[in-house]
């Protein structure tokens, strides 16, 4: 056969690997970066879920032993002489839970995995732009989960003050405090940064330069769309983190003192830093980051929402135009609205205005969302498979978190509630009721492409109502703890007075998150179980429009044998013109065009 | 089109192609960059921040001599990128290599005067932990100098492809994509030269 020629990089895919290193360590593929992403950061929610039940362990039994694991590791990491979390380790315990799940699972997960593994497959391209970097990208990220938990080996262990590592508890070394774990936890962060960034260039040039033909805009998946606005908050506000990271490790490694003040003390000595630097400093620049981070967060959730919701309504989106303006003017007001978390820091009051009234504003688009996806399945011919479910859990719990934020966001109720369990509460609706059940709902719609199998149907019904019913029992009654005034990282809420009488909630929640802990496990095993012995899948089990469903399964090394070019919207369902089907493909050609057939 | 399922892995590429993948390594670049200037806006921020309200912030004298004569060598090494790129773009390959040499040496004597300049400065005792000022010093120009330090290795690499003879009149986006970089790091200088120097 003659050489063939390449005329656009659209057409161009690295040729299929067939030794062992290429196809699955080094892999040039979007499919196989995607799947090690998905496995990766599936491992850390294991790691991360495990530390939030031996918080909950002992906020629930305060200087009780662990079970099993406090006898086994008496008096070696976060576990004292009995057995029982030490003080040192429950604060290490929170943080690295919060640093666990933010940087390592949910980020990863929902923008390394299914944003890889979708963008190319939804604008009809046969890989990202910049193949190389995308595995680069992946592995950036590995070496920065190998420092992760190696901080948990070094003596004194991981990162001790709070997954926002505020100065000067995170700035000045002293003799109880985490040395060489804290290093290590700020270059981890510092590295998962920069695989971030180099994602989201990657994204954008994809979705910008790489779309087939006839993909406009407005036929672009809301799937995509979100990860675009997504990728430019991965760009312009993960710096940001990577600079805040850099200064504290100058602070901590050669003693500069960006953010150490004058006169801290160590126990008696003076700490080795000269001090005069500006604690609130640490505060603006890693809030200018971290609530931006929030939305790559939620935004890629709200994307595989609005796409699982049409496709089980049988009906399109409800203003998709709106719901494209409302993502990016999220993404806008995302980058103003970072003072709302320093209300209680010492901020000018005006300031907390400003602030405040921004923030506030963000309601706006997120109840122009709510009330397109309610419009959405109003009047649809509901299918209630798990996919939808899920997503529908999403909508709900999104509501719920998003009304507690407008709370937050209102500085005299800050005031009152900052850091207390009705925060805990208000993030764990959003990040855990909204953005992994989104996980969920795309996981069990998007398996049958990815692994080319079924879940099993019952299993994820049975992890649903179990996950939904145990999310809200652990979850729910910490809002009444924080108006309460129980605050947050408190390791035992027995030697305060006012917090006694809350103590059976305490335990309530534990058993609750327990429960929901082991409600997992059936996903765990159903997921693991499906991806080697599921039954074989259709390739277009949800009849859906978009064009990642007209591709065989499992899906080819390049994707799309030609180039499809896409002639409508990505929800056709229910159109007249499908007649007598209910919905039609991205790609196929204008009825009553009889020739292109 | 181009079909992938048939087994020719080695097909040719054609002008139109290397066309549309500069543009793309162009705008990945562009966006690149963008993440940079965010990440020196930070540190900038900060400096700000410090030397308009840090309680007792006094700003050091630095050697002017030293800070003007590596702004003149790095405008000028802007300069042999720029003609390095021409060259590159009319497919003159030895001329092209002989501007990425200049440009790389000219690097060096940054580098080298950099670091004379520190030399002074442990010398005198100002090390970073010595106040605020030091800290934001050593931080800028640190970070400025690493980013240097990666443009020499992107330019040493370049040299050799293009020596090699990678790169052709069609074909030649990596010293157009690198030569972005490079005025960048010229950039960033141009900043921190008034901030740290004159101010």
């Amino acid at each position: 056969m003659s050489a063939q020629t390449i005329d656009s990089v659209a057409d161009f895919v690295h040729p299929e690997p067939t030794d062992f290193f290429h196809k699955y360590v080094w892999s040039y593929d979007h499919k196989t970066v995607a799947k090690q992403y998905l496995w990766t950061s599936l491992i850390f929610l294991v790691l991360g879920g495990f530390l939030a039940m031996l918080i909950r362990w002992q906020i629930a039994y305060p200087g009780a032993p662990v079970p099993l694991l406090g006898a086994l590791l008496k008096g070696r990491f976060i576990f004292d002489g009995n057995g029982a979390v030490s003080a040192e380790g429950y604060i290490q315990l929170a943080s690295m839970h919060g640093l666990v799940m933010i940087f390592f699972v949910i980020i990863p997960l929902i923008v390394g995995a299914f944003g890889n593994f979708l963008i190319p497959l939804h604008i009809g391209s046969r890989d990202v732009a910049f193949p190389l970097l995308n595995a680069l990208s992946y592995w950036l990220y590995f070496v920065a989960g190998l420092l992760i938990l190696a901080s948990f080996l070094v003596p004194l262990g991981p990162a001790a003050s709070g997954w926002t590592n505020y100065p000067p508890l995170s700035d000045v070394a002293g003799a109880n405090s985490p040395d060489i774990g804290m290093n290590l936890v700020m270059s981890a962060v510092f590295l998962a940064g920069f695989s971030s960034i180099f994602g989201g260039i990657n994204f954008l040039v994809t979705i910008v330069k790489m779309r087939a033909p006839g993909m406009t805009w407005m036929r672009l998946p809301m799937t995509t769309w979100a990860q675009f606005v997504t990728a430019i908050f991965q760009v312009l506000a993960t710096p940001m983190l990577a600079a805040a990271g850099a200064m504290l490790l100058f602070d901590r490694i050669l003693h500069t003192s960006f953010f150490v003040p004058r006169g801290v003390m160590i126990g008696a000595a003076a700490a080795a830093n000269t001090g005069g630097g500006y604690p609130l400093l640490w505060q603006h620049v890693f809030w200018f980051y971290a609530h931006p981070a929030v939305y790559i967060l939620i935004l890629p959730s709200m994307g595989f929402t609005s796409d699982i919701l049409p496709a089980f309504a049988r009906k399109p989106i409800f203003g998709q135009r709106a719901m494209i303006i409302s993502l990016v003017a999220i993404m806008g007001l995302g980058f103003i609205v970072w003072g709302h978390h320093m209300f209680v820091s010492g901020l000018n009051p005006w300031m907390g205005m400003a602030f405040m009234i921004s923030t506030i504003f963000i309601a706006l688009p997120s109840g122009v969302k709510v009330f397109n996806w309610l419009g959405t399945i109003w009047g649809g011919s509901l299918r209630l498979e798990p996919p939808m479910l899920y997503a529908l859990t999403f909508v709900a719990m999104f509501i719920v978190g998003g009304l507690s934020g407008i709370f937050m966001a209102a500085t005299p109720v800050d005031v009152y509630i900052h850091d207390t369990y009705y925060v805990i509460a208000h993030f764990h609706y959003v990040v855990f009721g909204a953005t992994l059940f989104s996980v969920f709902a795309a996981t069990t719609y998007w398996f049958p492409k990815m692994f080319g199998r079924e879940m099993n149907r019952t299993l994820n019904y049975v992890h649903w109502a179990l996950s939904f019913i145990f999310f809200n029992l652990a979850f729910f009654p910490m809002h009444f703890l924080g108006e309460a005034g129980h605050m947050r990282r408190l390791m035992t809420s027995t030697g305060y007075e006012f917090l006694n009488p809350m103590a059976p909630w305490n335990e309530f929640i534990t058993i609750a998150a327990f429960c929901l802990g082991a409600s997992q496990i059936v996903f765990a095993y159903n997921f693991i179980h499906s991806v080697f012995f599921g039954k074989p899948a259709q390739p277009n089990p949800w009849e859906a429009s978009t064009l990642e469903w007209t591709i065989p399964v499992p899906v080819p090394h390049y994707n799309y044998r030609t180039i499809p070019t896409v002639y409508r919207g990505p929800h056709e369902y229910s159109s007249p013109e499908a007649a007598p089907a209910d919905w039609i493909a991205q790609d196929a050609p204008p009825r009553g065009n009889r020739a292109a057939h | 089109m181009f079909d992938p399922a048939a087994q020719d892995h080695h097909p040719t590429l054609s002008p139109a192609f290397h066309r549309e993948r500069r543009d793309m390594r162009a705008m990945g670049m562009w966006l690149f960059l963008g993440s940079e200037v965010m990440f020196f806006t930070a540190f900038f921020a900060a400096y700000i921040v410090a030397r308009s309200a840090a309680p007792g912030f006094v700003a050091m004298p630095l050697e002017r001599g030293f800070g003007t004569l590596n702004t003149i060598v790095l405008l000028t090494s802007s300069l042999t990128m720029a003609l390095a790129v021409l060259n590159s773009k009319r497919g003159e390959r030895v001329k092209t290599g002989r501007y990425i040499a200049l440009t790389f040496l000219l690097a060096c004597v940054f580098l080298v005067v950099k670091g004379i300049e520190y030399a002074h400065h442990f010398e005198a005792g100002d090390f970073p932990s010595h106040d605020i000022f030091f800290g934001f010093y050593f931080l800028l120009t640190g970070f400025h100098g690493l980013h240097v330090l990666g443009g020499m290795i992107t330019l040493a690499i370049l040299w050799w492809r293009n020596r090699r003879g990678d790169f052709n009149k069609d074909y030649n986006d990596p010293i157009e994509i690198a030569g972005l970089y490079w005025h960048f790091v010229d950039l960033v200088w141009i900043f921190l030269f008034p901030a740290l120097y004159l101010l």
